[in-house]
């Protein structure tokens, strides 16, 4: 059997960033609600948002762990499989992702070791602060991070000389045309993420009987949150989409399975994308639904997958139904937050226990949303791997496909297992439960009663 | 512009990767001395003793590896794909360690994870001297491109430099107990420490003969007069720092080691400096062949500038918080 290379790093590089965007599409939106409970706690003075804090702390732990060590994986992937892509973007991407390193990597990493074990250690307001630290450092993060993807969605702001980029204007390459909506985008898809999981245990522990007052003040603040952010993030995605019909129309082209440019968009609720065909089979669709969101105008006209020859086009049948996974859960947050925030006002959130399965059982869809809409942008790229500049089959490392096989098995193994027992972990922190009182600091010793600011 | 700043950001990347050998290198140390450990108490305090630094740590390899597609990108995309191999077994090793310091936490029976730790201490910490190794000799380039074999670096030298590295690590990592433990663990410590500091002492004598025996350019480095008469306090300084440590283990000193130990690291690194620079890519693309664009070079810098100054700020402020001994039986939480 020939093994493709590139399709083998394609693989790799697809998987391990499945794998690493899990985690601080959580911790993103996790360590904000952390900072959020210190600061309340410092204002209000009230211990239930201290207990709550340290709990989902623990959890922080474990997810942000993973986080860290699958993406340091990424930013060494980037030499060892897509070489030829870092020769040509280097002066560009490598910047960006410098900046994340300097303004973000250090400054969670060493104030998330105050949140672990420094609680007795410093005073209140140092504690607070290292949790908005943290939190700012994981916003940050995806800042920089996203500035460089989006590079690779919209270029901008650069020249290409002897086939490598240049840079011409730092200010257009990190707010390049796609930058803020899918900045905006995903810093909102990470609180989504953290306010389900969270309004998901909060309701868990409504249904035991469990922890009361922690409970309660978890499934508030999440409702509260996610009734205003659900909507607005299909706000939010609607300019996303506008922007890239203007910059990426067929990347939308294959989020629509709209084949001919010629006539207006139906919306396909299912189809089955036929490549060789170039149409769709088994359609069930709203008829010129599509140019109705797309155009404002349901008999406007948007650029089809027939206007580019095929070995310009995306996967199509990846893009839609990856698309359409999205669009199916936001659509379900939307009305389970909106829902809730109904409960909520009416006094009978608590008691309306069909409701609080539900949410409980649905912790996942954020995470389920994040990584369909990432496969989504991704794909829908492809065959680039910068936007009309360069080619993935072109970006590759010249490494033999048998050793990137290789590694990929390595990967898929190790990660597998991690992430089990991750799960398996974070399930029995969660079967514990929030903890009464503060465990019994066990540091003895003379330095246990040096506060900072104290002489020894 | 075009000549200084390349040799600048080589100093930025030279100190950041020295950083993380360093720091990084006490930390996947003690996960090397696991197995030495008698119990599941004193395998806690060996962990706690890193516990608040190792993430801090470990992102400066990070910084080592996203700065030289910064700066260097050229280099960075001929070392990673020559070094493949090594660098992603160096990349699963350190996915074993670093979630090993939380999953051993969680699990009711550690055996499994303090295996991970250890196993994947020793891994990374092996790989890291394969790839030191195999860029020392240098790697097959043509028109920008690596063009060698998948097991060009695998070589009997770059099997030396791995297990060199090893060694050099759980030094660290032994001085580091004797700094930051008490009890057991550290007389443990102070015994390794002793041990490891000869260790590590043939692996620089061996290193040191064989790089300029086997390459040309580095013998001619090294003994070319008048580079002779510049060079050769390196070594000299090394032995006395060397027979300082020694000493300083054996006087019950409790912070000395660990510094002697670093003093160590750096005189090595220096010497593999000296014997390789300006080269960034051995044998043919030296740091201004590989350079990003100035444009690239100067937006980062400016930032990094301003940054780095940060960052030791509050990593100093972190290290100072937890300061004093972990003792036997404590745990931050």
């Amino acid at each position: 059997m020939d093994l493709d290379p590139v399709l083998l790093s394609r693989l790799q590089f697809a998987f391990t960033i499945s794998f690493h965007i899990i985690f601080p599409s959580f911790t993103i939106g996790l360590s904000a609600y952390i900072a959020t409970l210190e600061v309340l706690r410092l204002a209000t003075g009230r211990e239930v948002y201290r207990r709550v804090s340290m709990f989902w702390i623990r959890i922080f732990a474990v997810s942000f762990v993973m986080g860290v060590v699958s993406g340091i994986v990424l930013s060494y992937q980037l030499g060892t499989n897509w070489s030829r892509f870092s020769l040509f973007a280097g002066n560009i991407v490598g910047p960006l992702a410098g900046y994340e390193v300097l303004a973000a990597f250090f400054l969670e990493a060493t104030f998330l070791s105050i949140l672990l074990f420094g609680r007795d250690r410093v005073p209140p307001w140092l504690f607070a602060f290292s949790a908005v630290a943290v939190a700012l450092g994981t916003a940050t993060s995806a800042f920089w991070i996203l500035a460089a993807n989006s590079w690779m969605h919209t270029p901008a702001g650069h020249e290409v000389r002897g086939g490598v980029a240049y840079p011409l204007d730092w200010l257009a390459i990190v707010f390049n045309p796609s930058f803020p909506y899918r900045f905006a985008h995903m810093l909102n898809a990470s609180f989504l993420t953290a306010g389900f999981a969270v309004l998901a245990v909060g309701a868990r522990y409504v249904l035991a009987g469990r922890h009361p007052d922690e409970a309660r003040t978890m499934l508030r603040m999440a409702i509260g949150l996610t009734a205003v952010l659900a909507p607005l993030q299909l706000f939010i995605g609607d300019q996303h989409g506008l922007n890239t019909l203007a910059h990426q129309p067929i990347k939308i082209a294959a989020m629509e399975a709209h084949w001919d440019g010629s006539k207006p968009g139906d919306f396909y609720v299912f189809a089955w994308p036929d490549e060789k065909a170039e149409t769709n089979r088994f359609a069930i669709s709203i008829p010129r639904a599509s140019s109705l969101v797309l155009k404002h105008d349901p008999d406007g006209l948007f650029p089809g997958l027939k206007s580019v020859p095929p070995q310009d086009r995306p996967p199509v049948a990846t893009v839609f139904f990856a698309f359409r996974i999205m669009l199916a859960v936001g659509g379900y947050m939307i009305a389970a937050a909106l829902f809730g925030a109904l409960l909520m006002w009416r006094g009978r959130l608590d008691t309306t226990r069909w409701y609080l399965h539900i949410v409980a059982q649905t912790w996942w869809v954020g995470f389920v949303a994040v990584i369909a809409g990432w496969v989504t942008t991704e794909s829908g790229r492809q065959p680039w791997v910068v936007q009309d500049v360069l080619r993935t089959a072109d970006a590759v490392s010249p490494v033999p496909a048998a050793t990137v096989a290789t590694t990929l098995a390595l990967f898929v193994l190790v990660y597998l297992t991690v992430f089990s027992a991750g799960s398996y972990y974070i399930n029995r922190l969660l079967a514990k439960g929030v903890p009464e009182r503060p465990p019994e600091p066990a540091v003895a010793g003379p330095h246990l009663s040096i506060r900072f600011g104290d002489k020894p | 512009m075009e000549w200084y700043l390349p040799l600048i950001w080589a100093a930025i990347i030279g100190t950041a990767v020295v950083m993380y050998v360093i720091l990084d290198g006490f930390d996947l140390g003690i996960g090397m001395l696991f197995p030495f450990s008698r119990n599941e108490t004193e395998r806690d305090q060996m962990v706690q003793s890193v516990a608040p630094f190792w993430d801090g740590n470990e992102t400066w390899l990070v910084l080592g590896g996203v700065g030289l597609l910064v700066a260097f990108p050229r280099a960075y995309s001929i070392v990673m794909p020559a070094l493949y191999i090594p660098v992603i077994v160096m990349l699963l090793g350190l996915v074993f360690r670093g979630v090993a310091f939380e999953f051993r936490l969680h699990a009711r029976r550690k055996l499994g994870w303090n295996l991970a730790f250890t196993l994947g201490s020793l891994v990374a910490g092996f790989c890291q001297g394969l790839i030191l190794g195999g860029l020392i000799q240098g790697l097959r380039v043509e028109n920008g491109a690596f063009v060698g074999g998948t097991f060009d670096w695998a070589t009997p030298f770059s099997f030396l430099c791995g297990a060199g590295v090893v060694v050099g690590y759980a030094l660290l990592g032994a001085t580091w107990l004797v700094m930051k433990t008490d009890g057991e663990v550290a007389a443990r410590g102070r015994t390794q420490a002793k041990v490891l500091l000869l260790g590590v002492l043939a692996f620089m004598a061996v290193v040191s003969f064989w790089t300029p025996l086997a390459i040309e350019r580095v013998f001619l480095r090294w003994f070319l007069l008048p580079n002779m008469l510049f060079l050769w306090p390196v070594p000299l300084i090394t032995m006395l720092t060397a027979w300082y440590g020694w000493r300083s283990l054996e006087d019950g000193r409790e912070v000395a080691p660990f510094v002697s130990a670093i003093a160590l690291f750096v005189l090595g690194y220096l010497g593999l400096v000296i014997s390789t620079f300006p080269y960034l890519v051995p044998p043919s693309l030296t740091i201004w062949d590989t350079a990003a664009a100035p444009a690239s070079q100067i937006f980062m810098l400016l930032g990094t500038l301003l940054l780095l100054p940060v960052i030791f700020g509050y990593t100093v402020m972190v290290y100072w918080l937890f300061r004093g001994k972990v003792r036997a039986g404590e745990s931050y939480h």
